[in-house]
């Protein structure tokens, strides 16, 4: 590891402060000060409060100093993207619509953090309302790529990947919906988990897609994704999506697992043409790995996969035109000085307010369920939904974890994509069919380009199994050794 | 096209006002998005049961139990504009 | 040329819960506005709905009163317009699973008389479906407020067929519904409060034909009469514009209570299409066979029933169960009364509805004046006060058992039925038995035959004109010695024994 205190990995932060060798308050400096320094490159951050910040770390410095430590994360600096609701914080949603909105209550799994002594520090960029793979949407700026400053981040969660991989803090929040932990996480070569739909309570989440979108951590080592994610995950009486299970400790379980003797499967679907070269190579090596530990590959086929794409942005695109039209003009948003009375109040307010991109999502979204067309598009779509959730389920009868590529390329420039909406799509194709199912997903670094740029292998587990999906994680993490990379030369 | 889609009638239900320049240029490209989604069709649905959510569960739901209500100031602190505890919106022409 | 309307009702009752439908904030009618809110209300960015399950069994309970099938599998949908009342710009609401399917509810039409019952006949439903409420907006001369109190409120609303065809019918059906909605519990259908809203649509064909007419839906009635005048009023309209040969168009109007008359809304053109799809934030529900049975076990015996057995079993006049039967409180006062004491129904019947109603009345007269004082202070509403015990028994002090009492004094000739109305209010204000009221004001009949005796040879003494009268064959003349007797003895004489000793005594 790095000598840079704000490289550090939160297991090895704890020990640190553990020992006393750094106070909470010291270590959250070290981040303001990393934030100051890079940022400015980086454009990772909309806003922060290091005030409170530094209020919760002198709270946590004292109750270490009382031996009342709360957890692995107790002190520890916390980025959160800017969809997730913290009171007294603001709450943009990276949209001109919430551009001076602060939340005024605190959502479950950021109320987890607090009571896990958590020190919140930035609330970071993204895809305006989480729609997009580039963090090029976002109203007010264009996070870049900690390893190449003209390449984008990924998105939709760019700001949190990017923030950890510049070392902004030392782990962050997101959300999936489509890829959009996953695919950011792969281009700013960091671990990001999206977990299984219902561990982690939506309450407190700004929803883009109600039926796809999971909150999950970003972190630099697996270790650390399963230390966060332990801190947030378990039913919540306030999301009736949430679902009961027993929370175990991941952190604890990753020694206790292995890849070795394990079915890996990969699906042929997943390795076709339009894939980038080193990519491919990069996560066939990955997939070597996987059998010198032990593992078993098999080739699957998961048939529908395909047809994930269309399927997503339907059933995303309706669910968001309805989940958006509450930011109206009239309770909380952003209100348009130009409107004559509440209707044409409503038309100014959401043309001023909605960036291009979350206008053509809620246009197309109100399309496929209007009069006449909800059976041929919506229903069809959950139809195929159900036939891409049976696909999994038959291929996990005969394997332990799927893996494939997290994103077909590499960080592309920005610009590149911006004005093609179906190319953009695309660089979700193979994370879209996790969130579609429901299932546990996780990018872990494994490998780099010729450029630099580095490269996620994607795994997949079985509904609530994280346990397991992390271990095996964890185990690849350690034996592909590529952790300690950073990107300082670009941010330099 | 066949694929055309009423931008102006979607666009209302929507409650967005699009420039000219918007309707052209998303009727151009949700036309192209629509024409991809056709693979759809192609797919044998017959009898498969919709997943309007990730997993099955049923009966969620909590019991008749009264909790806190939220102050006022806190309520109507990102009001854009409000008068006598309320919001104030411009007028209501009336919609049936 | 004969016309006939056909109408059909959607009715919104707010159902009697605690809480809200999806979020566990409370709400009561009056209070001051926004205080009743919650992130979830408000729609914030974040906030997710759960269901509140007491909600669901009433609906339901609702359902089964009315025989309605109940599916095994329901869910909820999401309508989605926008409305500045409504915070989310969709209404939860249940499009093609709803809680309750077909069903019907029995309706009397008006009798010949107050005494006479009327005709009987069933209502056929469509479906009943759980929603929830909006806000409210006041609307001013440049702006409008909006009050998001009442947003989220448990809704069910109850879809009729088009199956009533006059004014009388839907005032029926509007008073059945509320009659058994509010013995079940499920809600008090104040139509002032905003507790039932009926939304009517009425259309006129000629006599014969069987396809509709075009329907014109009204708003705006807040009480059953003003449903019947404005259901009156449209029929008369639309037949006088058909008589005329004027085309009527599908619309909306408004009853105009001032002037009597419906009115066309302004309306802005907009699109209607609500987009209906399943809420990704709510689970769909199964409703087991289990459940259904033991919410049919807790119902209450359906109004038009006990009324019928009421007549039948305890021989009261239609009269005086139709005040009964209407009101749960005064059936449940009945019927604990006769457990008490069980030897004249038809006497106690007869105090509960004339006497104790009368009392009641004017005791929640009092309380209003008392309660214009103090305009802000809160009623109890929908949600309000305990269920089962609504504000106006609160004054009265009577308990069933001493109203039961009070009936086996009277019937064992311990009182007059003149004193007896006197002690009843007494009983009513200040909850002493019958017993102690006649022992401390000496009321007790007085039987002693030597006195009333002496009394009788007293008056008998100053009145040989009666007597002779009498004798002659004028029965009524024994009642000018009646009087005296009672003056003497200060209205306590048993007048049965008086007239007995007269008769001896003259012969």
């Amino acid at each position: 590891m790095s000598g840079n205190i704000f490289y550090k990995s939160v297991a090895e932060l704890e020990k640190m402060l553990d020992a006393g060798e750094i106070s909470s308050e010291e270590l959250t400096k070290e981040y303001i000060s990393r934030t100051r320094s890079v940022d400015g490159k980086v454009q990772a951050q909309l806003s922060n409060y290091e005030d409170s910040a530094l209020a919760a770390a002198r709270a946590s410095d004292a109750r270490r100093a009382h031996g009342e430590k709360r957890g692995a994360l107790d002190g520890i600096p916390v980025g959160l993207k800017d969809v997730l609701a913290v009171r007294g914080q603001k709450l943009t949603c990276a949209s001109k619509m919430l551009e001076n909105y602060v939340s005024p209550y605190t959502g479950t799994a950021m109320s987890k953090l607090e009571k896990a002594g958590a020190v919140f520090w930035g609330r970071l960029n993204l895809d305006e309302f989480a729609m997009g793979s580039s963090c090029e949407n976002s109203a007010f700026k264009k996070t870049r790529n900690p390893w190449d400053l003209t390449r984008a981040p990924g998105g939709s969660s760019g700001g949190s990947a990017a923030a950890v991989a510049a070392g902004e803090c030392a782990c962050a929040l997101g959300s999936d919906t489509g890829g959009s932990i996953r695919q950011p996480a792969s281009f700013c070569g960091v671990v990001g988990v999206k977990p299984t739909y219902g561990l982690v309570s939506r309450f407190g989440l700004a929803a883009f897609a109600s039926s796809l979108d999971q909150i999950g951590p970003f972190a630099r080592t697996v270790e650390d994704a399963a230390i966060l994610l332990g801190a947030i995950a378990g039913w919540d009486a306030k999301d009736s999506t949430s679902v009961k299970v027993d929370v175990p400790d991941y952190r604890a379980s990753l020694s206790e697992g292995s890849l070795k003797g394990k079915v890996v499967g990969v699906p042929k679907e997943y390795f076709i043409e339009g894939i980038d070269q080193q990519v491919r190579a990069a996560v066939e090596s990955g997939i070597d790995l996987c059998a010198k530990l032990g593992a078993e590959i098999r080739q699957i086929s998961l048939p529908h996969t395909d047809l994930a794409l269309p399927v997503y942005y339907i059933i995303a695109t309706a669910e968001a035109s309805s989940n958006l039209a509450r930011y109206d003009g009239m309770r909380y948003t952003h209100r348009s000085a130009r409107a004559t009375d509440s209707t044409d109040l409503y038309f100014k307010s959401r043309a001023e307010g909605f960036g291009e991109e979350v206008k053509r999502r809620i246009i197309l979204g109100s399309y496929v369920l209007s009069s006449g067309y909800y059976d041929a598009y919506y229903l069809r779509a959950q139809q195929v939904r159900t036939l891409i959730r049976a696909d999994f389920g038959k291929a996990f009868e005969d394997v332990d974890v799927i893996v494939t590529p997290t994103s077909p390329t590499t960080a592309f420039k920005i610009g590149e994509r911006a004005s093609d909406p179906l190319s953009m799509y695309l660089s979700d194709i193979f994370t879209i069919n996790v969130n579609l199912a429901g299932l546990p997903g996780l990018s872990v670094p494994c490998g780099f380009s010729s450029e630099g740029l580095p490269i996620g292998l994607q795994m997949i587990g079985r509904p609530f199994d994280e346990a397991n999906l992390l271990s095996y994680a964890h185990a690849f993490e350690r034996a592909a050794g590529i952790c300690d990379r950073h990107p300082e030369s670009s941010l330099l | 096209m066949d694929n055309g889609i009423d931008i102006d009638y979607v666009a209302a239900l929507a409650r967005i006002e699009l420039s000219q320049e918007e309707k052209e240029k998303f009727s151009a490209q949700l036309g192209q998005v629509l024409d991809y989604f056709k693979k759809l069709s192609d797919v044998d649905v017959e009898g498969v049961e919709p997943s309007a959510h990730a997993h099955a569960m049923y009966n969620v739901w909590r019991e008749d139990v009264e909790g806190d209500a939220m102050s006022i100031e806190d309520a109507l602190m990102n009001a854009p504009k409000k008068r006598d505890n309320q919001i104030v919106v411009p007028k209501v022409v009336e919609d049936a | 040329m004969e016309y006939e309307a056909v109408i059909g009702l959607e009715v919104h009752v707010q159902l009697k819960t605690k809480t809200k439908l999806f979020t566990d904030v409370a709400y009561r009618f009056g209070a001051g506005p926004n205080e009743l809110t919650d992130e979830v209300v408000w729609a914030l960015p974040g906030v997710l709905p759960v269901i509140n399950r007491e909600a669901v069994l009433k609906t339901i309970k609702a359902g089964l009163m009315f025989g309605c099938k109940i599916p095994e599998l329901t869910k909820w949908d999401r309508k989605n317009y926008f409305y500045p009342d409504s915070p989310k710009n969709y209404q939860l609401s249940q499009y093609d699973m709803p809680l309750c399917v077909g069903g019907e509810v029995e309706i009397e039409l008006p009798g010949k008389n107050a005494s006479q019952m009327g005709e009987h006949r069933k209502v056929k439903l469509t479906r009943i479906h759980l929603e929830e409420d909006v806000g409210k907006l006041t609307h001013h001369v440049s702006d409008s407020l909006v009050d998001y109190n009442r947003a989220g409120v448990p809704l069910m609303e109850i879809v009729s067929e088009p199956d009533m065809h006059t004014a009388e019918e839907v005032f029926a059906y509007l008073n059945a519904l509320k009659t058994c909605i509010s013995f079940a519990g499920i809600s008090d259908c104040d139509m002032e409060k905003g507790q039932m809203r009926a939304d009517v649509n009425i259309s006129v064909r000629r006599k014969g034909e069987t396809k509709l007419g075009v329907k014109v839906e009204m708003k705006n009635m807040n009480s059953p009469s003003n449903v019947k005048d404005c259901v009156e009023y449209e029929i008369g309209r639309q037949i006088d514009c058909l008589t005329r040969g004027e085309p009527l168009v599908q619309e909306t109007r408004r009853w105009d209570v001032q002037q009597g008359v419906t009115q066309s809304m302004r309306t802005k053109e907009m699109a209607h299409d609500y987009r209906y799809f399943p809420d990704p934030d709510l689970m769909p529900a199964k409703i087991s066979a289990s459940l259904v049975e033991k919410l049919r076990s807790e119902l209450p015996e359906i109004p038009f029933d006990r009324q019928r057995r009421y007549m039948s079993d305890y021989s009261l006049p239609y009269s005086v169960t139709s005040v009964i039967c209407h009101d749960r409180e005064l059936c449940e006062f009945f019927e604990a009364a006769l457990k008490a004491y069980s030897g004249n129904p038809k006497a106690v019947a007869n105090f509960i509805a004339n006497d104790l109603l009368r009392e009641l009345s004017e005791l929640s007269a009092a309380e209003s004046e008392t309660e214009g004082a103090e305009p802000e202070k809160a009623s109890a509403g929908a949600c309000g006060g305990a269920e089962g015990v609504s504000g106006r028994f609160a004054g009265c002090k009577m308990t069933p058992e001493n109203l039961a009492g009070l009936v086996r004094v009277i019937d064992g000739g311990q009182i007059s039925k003149q004193m007896a109305k006197e002690v009843f209010c007494q009983m009513f204000r200040s909850g002493e038995t019958a017993e102690s009221i006649i022992d401390s004001k000496g009321l007790r009949q007085n039987s002693d035959s030597s006195e009333i005796e002496k009394f009788c040879l007293d008056a008998m003494s100053n009145n040989q004109k009666a007597i002779d009268e009498y004798k002659a064959g004028n029965a009524k003349a024994i009642n000018a010695l009646i009087g005296p007797v009672m003056k003497q003895s200060k209205g306590k004489a048993n007048p049965g024994m008086v007239l007995e000793i007269l008769k001896k005594l003259i012969k």
